[in-house]
């Protein structure tokens, strides 16, 4: 879990985004206890209507469903749910903007191949 | 729990203090009312609690009328700064005078939280400095379990770690035992992640009361290159205005449409979230009339 929430962003989309990289990352895995609203409130200091605003946009999902009388559980599926919807993200706000601002510094197909290949190294550096 | 303000108006010495407000509240709900200083919080608060009564309009409290109506008053604890100057008794027994009108009080809780907040049982109320007294009636507040349990600016004195203590108490007290909770302020930053709602106050009137992550995405910015800026938000509210260079970053207070969303496409702007603190201090720095 993160340990603290930005100002940046609505602090229900982040309880949510926070749920989905758990799962996404494996630290939460499929058919087991979510964390509950309670432990969220006290671990965030957040009011539990905005955490339950969060929690049930991920029920809405099909990310998570309630057990009655035990808590949330992590949907059968919802991993392979959440990476196909984060690769589409991915390529919306990171492929797409890279690609713009490749162009705009006239660098060629080739060029941009190899600097996203060779990850952590600085082309410039002497 | 329902609170409801009709019309309600408060002159004092010709001055009016509030003017004509009505809202509804409906509990167990944790309710932020805000307001700069003057803006009339406090007197809005107790006109509630029935210590001043409203020069016209009704306040109830589950449709009764508040005002000398010992029953509605019961329900209610309205924690704010007091002087205690003069109160030689001790803490403990203080605490304990308290409670007798307090049905719910419950005193394993408030000698917990007392220890917590290091407040010495055995100290005469009177010796307390500033930051312990305050603790003191945060712990008469949240022990207290009334059904509508009010805080106006009652961290006043109270350091960091104690005001972390206490945010996170009122959290922690509200899920075990839910119930309207009002927590006044001026310091939005520390503690608006504690509201579901919000009650805002600007010169006596009601500005807003609203959810407030409804509130809250009213307003956002937009930045980019100067005419584009100017393009977008030519028919929009402007509540705040920044510069640097040919860039222009505005914020905007309204609805966002997708029609919205396509112009800044076009536009090629950017649009942020703003934070309340933000929203609320450009919202209520214009034309501050009000000097009471």
């Amino acid at each position: 879990m993160r340990p603290t929430l930005d100002d940046t962003r609505p602090i229900y989309l982040q309880i949510r985004e926070m749920i989905e990289d758990e799962i996404i990352e494996g630290r939460l895995l499929e058919e087991t206890q979510a964390p509950s609203t309670n432990q969220l409130v006290a671990f965030y200091k957040i009011n539990p209507a905005t955490i339950l605003k969060g929690i049930n946009q991920l029920v809405d999902a099909g990310i998570l469903y309630k057990k009655r009388g035990v808590g949330m559980f992590v949907a059968a599926g919802s991993k392979q749910q959440l990476l196909a919807k984060r690769k589409e993200h991915f390529l919306r706000e990171y492929v797409e903007p890279m690609h713009k601002e490749a162009e705009r510094l006239s660098i060629s197909e080739d060029e941009l191949h190899s600097l996203v290949f060779k990850r952590g190294g600085n082309p410039n550096e002497h | 729990m329902n609170i409801n303000f009709d019309h309600v108006s408060f002159t004092r010495k010709q001055k009016t203090i509030l003017h004509d407000i009505s809202f509804q509240l409906e509990g167990p709900k944790i309710v932020g009312l805000l307001g700069r200083n003057g803006a009339g919080k406090t007197t809005l608060l107790s006109i509630l609690t029935a210590f001043q009564k409203a020069s016209s309009g009704t306040v109830t409290l589950n449709n009764e009328n508040t005002f000398e109506n010992e029953h509605a008053v019961e329900q209610m604890i309205f924690v704010r700064d007091q002087n205690f100057e003069y109160e030689t008794e001790k803490v403990s027994d203080y605490l304990e005078t308290y409670a007798k009108f307090r049905p719910n009080f419950d005193h394993d809780y408030a000698k917990r939280l007392l220890k917590q907040f290091r407040v010495s049982n055995d100290l005469e109320v009177a010796k307390l400095s500033k930051g312990m007294a305050s603790a003191m009636q945060v712990v008469i507040g949240l022990a207290s379990r009334a059904p509508v349990t009010i805080f106006d600016e009652a961290y006043l004195g109270m350091d960091a770690p104690a005001r972390d203590l206490f945010y996170k108490e009122v959290l922690n007290d509200f899920m075990e035992h839910p119930r309207l909770i009002i927590l006044s302020t001026h310091l939005i930053s520390e503690m608006e992640t504690l509201f579901e709602e919000v009650l805002i106050i600007k010169n006596g009137r009601l500005f807003t009361h609203e959810d407030k992550e409804v509130f809250q995405q009213r307003g956002y910015r937009i930045t980019g290159e100067e005419q584009s800026v100017n393009e977008f938000s030519k028919d929009k509210t402007i509540v705040a205005t920044q510069q640097l260079g040919p860039t222009k970053s505005v914020m905007i207070y309204g609805s966002f449409t997708d029609d919205d969303q396509r112009c800044l496409t076009d536009l090629n702007l950017e649009r942020s979230f703003v934070s309340l603190q933000d929203l609320f201090i450009h919202l209520t720095e214009e034309e501050n009339e009000d000097d009471e």
